[in-house]
Formats: C-alpha cells, structure tokens, sequence
C-alpha cells in the first residue's frame, strides 16, 4: 500500500494539452477513478504514473518519493489494460507469474503466489490453457492475477471492464470491489462509464479536456456537483437544464423567469438582476402526474408532453416534450402514463440545482 | 435419357470464369513443372541418350548419382551452401527482426529516415554492389572464405522491411505490459514480440534460404578455391571448355532440390499464413 500525490501535472502532444495542472493527493489503500469523456486525459494520466508516457511537467509521488524518472519495472505498481494485453503464446499460469520471473523470485514462492492468485480469482481450472481458450470474463480475471501475484503498492486499471457485455461488467464491477477489499491496495481506476466510477470508488476525480472538474465522494459528486458538466456527467438518466434569467432580487427571494415567461420564485436572494442562470432537475426528483395538483409555491410545475416511454423493467424513463425542450423522468414500472398524453412535471424547490450559464458554476455550493 | 440430362445439368453448372481459371493454372503447372520432370529424366540418362528428347530413359543408371556423390566435391559444396545459406538465415533473422522492431516500436529522431534509407537499398541491383563488395573483401582477406561469401546477406532491407510492417500490428499493451513487468527491452522483443511473428519468421527464413542457396554470382567471383564452391558455382563447374556432362549437372540439380524441399516441407504452414498475413497487413 502507498499513497500517490500528483504535483502540477502537465502533458502536451505538441500545441494538444492532455493533462493540465493535475493536482490530487491518494490516500493508502484508497480506490480512486478517473472518470471523464473521451480524451479527457484519464488514461493518459495514468499511464503517467506506470511511466509509460514522458511527464511535460509536475511531480509524481509515490510513498513521498518522485518517480517521474523512475522505469516503470521500478516504480513497483501492476496495471491492467482495456485490452487485457494477455500474452498469446503463453499459457494463463506463465502469464499470471511472467512478471515474478522477471524478479528472479524463487521458483517455489512463485508457485506458491500463482496458486494463491489463482485461487483468489477462481482460475485454479485455467492455469494451462492460454488466452486464445478464454472468454472475456476469464481473460479479464487472468490480467487482474496477473496484477495481484506481484502484491504491487499501485494497481493501475485502464478501463479493464469496457470489453465485456453488460451482465459480465455488473458480475466483474463486485468482484473487483470484494478485491479491493480482501488485498487492500492503493488503486487508480480509469473509466469513462461512470456508474462504473459510482459504484467502486472511495473517491471520484472527473476530467474533462485535461483538467480536473471536481474531486469527491461518489455521493458528493452526485448531490454537490461543482458545474454543469459533472452535473450531467453524474446521474442516469443525465440532469434536465432549462434556461432562465433572474428578474428581481429582494431582499430575502429572488424571482426567475423561463424561456416560455413563466416565473418561479426562490427563497434566496444570491442572485443579481438580469443574470442567466441555468436550473438543473435530475429526472429522479421529477414527478410526473396527468393533472394539475394545485398551486404550491414549493413545487415548480411544467408543461409537457410524453413522447417516449422506455420501460427499464424496475422503472420506467420518461421522455417528454416541452416548451423548454426535451426533459426526461422517471417514474415506478407500474405507472398508467402513455406516450402523447399531455402531463405536468413537479420538482420541489429544494431539489433543484442552479448554475450561472457564464461561468456554468454551481450556485448553490 | 437420364446420363445425358445429367451431363446437361453438370455443364450448366460449369462457370466460364472457372473454366479459364483451371485451364490458366493447368497450363502455369505445366510450365513449372516440365522442366523439374526432364531434370529428373535426364539424371537417370547415360551421356548418349542426353540429347534424345524423351521422358523416361531407356536404360535407367544411378551411375550418375554414384559419380557426383563419389567422384565430385558435390558433398564438400552442399555443405559449403548449408553453412553459408544457414548461418546467412540465422543472422537476417537476428538482425532484421531486430531492427524491423526497432522501427517499429519506439519512437526516436530519424526514424522514418532510416526506415527510407534501409527500403532504398532494395532498389540497388545486386551487379553494381559486386565491385564495392569486392573491393572491401580484398582489403580485409575476406576472398575465398565463408564470410565473405555470406557478409553482403547477413541483413536485408525486405527482412527488415517486412519484421517492421508485421511488428507494426503487434498490440503495444503487450510490450508496455511486459516492460511493467519488469522484462529488459532486449527480453521483452525475444520473449513476447519475436514468439508472435513466428510466421512471419518462417516466410522470411525461407526466401532467404532459398535465396541464398541457389546464389550464384556472388559466390562465383569471391570463391576460387574449387573446396570453397557452393552448389551453383560447382553445378557450373561441371561444364568444362569443351564439353557439357548435363546428365551430371541435372544430377546433382536433383540432389540441390532435396534439402529446400525439406525446409519447404517443415515450414510450409507457417510460411502460407506468413504470405497471407503479409498480403492482409501489407
């Protein structure tokens, strides 16, 4: 276990920056991901710290030590790629201990890892096929044994999970998870899928165009987003924006007007005349009825119109036109709502989230 | 009734395209395969019969095989071109594969410049490297020797071009894998990269075994010594001023074929998908 700090980080590909001033401390044992859009530079900040991309600027440490110069077979960290990187030719056991070989480790204690590895893993049946034998979920447990057997101070996971089907990725997410757990390894997780991110992480750092948006706790990246974008990144179905513009400041509530003249008063007055604001709803705190349910200055209730029903089984995603353009809901599977029906919208106040449209910052942090 | 409406049936089912296919491979097979039967012939004929056009010989002789594995230096030559044709292949494949991975897989000033220089030297005829290969022979006491008749094909740019484009479409995860394993560069190119191009390693150890083996001119002008010969300059060692003993030279032609057909025969499966893998990715 160690911990990884990343000082003023910086990578360019010519005039293209890839990484710009990344800054974050890892804590021992911590599961950190890197979530963000592509080429956002998550991968290419981790393949940073196994040292298989040059450093522009900035400082990695490791247990308090830079190893930006340090070769990667000496930074003491495993990683696993998207591709699993396998090698074909070699069976799952020369595989999984090609690594301890190299460190001239006695060959009793490499068995002996190999064994415990594979145990682990559950591949005590597949130590003498090779990876050509494999399906995608044995291939993917083979690359983390591969990883594990050198008990590393950093595991490294370069979207390990993007190649398997969705029911595989569910079964390999809580696997990966119960690892972390038993061998309590720093990790470093990249990922563009960010129920992936949600579901494992201690903390999540979500990126996009090189730069670190915000870095938090899944629940805090999910209810405080620091912007618009994670804001949309964050969340199934993403968060609705509607446009508006704040028509009076009093002393204690502001008033604000939509796009179609409808206006909505706040309980605050940290606003100022004419500002354009944006209002997030995340299609979870919506309420989708047939009729009007009276006036409640609590409640926000918009026009729409259903126009696609996507049964999810456990809920249904609704899709509705409206004046403010496309807003989606969710509500329970049993629900009467069917396409075209004319439906009103409620969000409580207090759930709704308000961003400056300049500045695209969280108004309520 | 019924044998004549098959027949009918079967014709209609004949394609014209495959009819000219079959009757142009039917007619490049025979091409091909002519003059290896007549070689085959004429190293069972005696000397009279040589020139009486015929298949099979009227009186079929070993005697001929008994003179050029008895009486010539036919040994001495075949084992002169299998060290020289072996030692070449063993060095292109090292030596190409090496630099062809190089080129490939890391990225340094200059690169695509050596890249160009080394394709360039396949545009340069082998008759005008002779003399400059001569001369450095003659300075450093190469004449008459196996290294100088093997130096000028201890590496090749088709090899080195042909490792490169198969290296190119090696995954790099699996060097930057093996390099956070903790492998050198050197092992991580002899124990990952060079076990997945094997195919590629055959076609090439083919070609230049075989290049190398029917060579002639090179080692006609570097070789005096009649011990030193390979098969091709002692095959034409055989024609003297005034005579030509071509029994004796399609003889010992046959017993030239046996150990190509041999390496042909190990290595044909890695050199077919070799070919079609090159003709894929090329």
């Amino acid at each position: 276990m160690a911990n990884v700090q990343f000082e003023n980080l910086f990578k360019n590909y010519g005039n293209v920056k890839a990484v710009h001033d990344f800054n974050l401390k890892i804590d021992e044992g911590e599961f950190i991901v890197l979530v963000g859009p592509s080429g956002c530079g998550k991968s290419t900040t981790l393949r940073m710290i196994a040292g298989l991309e040059d450093i522009t600027s900035g400082l990695i440490y490791i247990d308090e030590k830079v190893i930006n110069k340090i070769h990667p077979k000496n930074r003491d960290i495993a990683m696993v790629f998207q591709n699993y990187a396998l090698y074909p030719h070699l069976s799952v056991k020369d595989n999984i201990s090609f690594g301890l070989r190299a460190q001239k480790i006695p060959r009793a204690e490499v068995e002996k890892r190999v064994v415990e590895a594979s145990e682990t893993l559950g591949l005590e049946g597949l130590l003498s096929r090779r990876p050509g034998e494999l399906s995608g979920g044995q291939k993917q447990r083979v690359a983390m044994g591969r990883a594990i057997v050198r008990n590393p101070k950093v595991f490294l996971f370069d979207e390990p999970l993007s190649n398997l089907d969705a029911k595989l990725r569910h079964k390999m997410r809580a696997e990966m998870k119960k690892l972390h757990k038993k061998v309590g390894t720093t990790t470093i997780y990249v990922t563009h899928d960010q129920i992936e991110a949600m579901t494992l992480a201690d903390r999540i750092v979500i990126m996009k165009d090189g730069l670190i948006e915000q870095v938090g706790t899944p629940d805090e990246v999910y209810r405080r987003p620091n912007n618009i974008f994670v804001a949309s990144f964050i969340g199934t179905p993403a968060m609705n924006f509607i446009e508006g513009e704040v028509s009076k400041v009093s002393k204690a509530s502001s008033m604000i007007m939509l796009e179609d003249q409808k206006s909505i008063k706040l309980k605050s007055n940290n606003f100022y005349n004419n500002q354009n604001i944006i209002l997030g709803l995340r299609p979870e705190d919506i309420t989708i009825t047939s009729e009007n349910s009276g006036k409640n200055d609590n409640i926000i209730g918009l026009d729409a119109e259903i126009s696609v029903i996507e049964p999810m089984g456990h809920e249904t995603v609704v899709i509705c036109d409206s004046n403010y353009g496309e807003l989606t809901g969710k509500v329970e599977s049993n629900s009467k709502l069917k396409e075209n029906m004319a439906v009103k919208l409620n969000v409580s106040l207090e759930k709704v989230y308000l961003f400056d449209k300049k500045s695209e910052k969280n108004l309520n942090l | 009734m019924t044998n004549s409406n098959q027949i009918i049936e079967k014709l209609e089912h004949l394609n014209p395209k495959k009819i000219i296919i079959w009757t142009l491979v039917f007619l490049g097979s025979i091409v091909m395969v002519t003059p290896i039967i007549f070689m085959i012939s004429m190293s069972f004929k005696t000397g009279q019969e040589v020139y009486i056009f015929s298949l099979f010989p009227e009186k079929a002789t070993l005697k001929n095989y008994i003179f050029v594995l008895t009486d010539s230096k036919f040994i001495y030559w075949g084992l002169n071109s299998l060290w020289v044709a072996t030692f070449s292949t063993l060095s292109v494949l090292f030596f190409d594969s090496l630099v062809g991975y190089t080129l490939a897989k890391y990225n340094f000033r200059g690169r695509e410049i050596i890249f160009v220089a080394i394709l360039s030297t396949l545009m340069i005829p082998t008759e005008m490297l002779i003399i400059p290969w001569y001369m450095m022979s003659r300075e450093f006491g190469w004449i008459d020797t196996y290294w100088g008749i093997a130096f000028p094909g201890l590496m090749t740019g088709f090899g080195t071009f042909l490792m490169r484009q198969f290296f190119m479409n090696l995954p790099d995860e699996l060097i930057e894998a093996a390099r956070i394993d903790g492998w050198s560069e050197f092992a991580i190119w002899w124990k990952i990269a060079m076990p997945l191009v094997v195919p590629a390693l055959s076609a090439l150890a083919i070609f230049h075994f075989l290049g190398n083996w029917t060579a002639f001119l090179w080692p006609l002008i570097i070789i005096n010594d009649p011990d030193m010969y390979t098969i091709p300059v002692g095959l034409a060692s055989f024609n003297g001023e005034y005579e030509m003993n071509w029994e004796i030279v399609m003889t010992a032609s046959c017993l030239a074929t046996i150990p190509t057909l041999f390496v042909f025969i190990i290595l044909q499966k890695y050199i077919i998908k070799g070919i079609m893998l090159a003709g894929l990715k090329g």
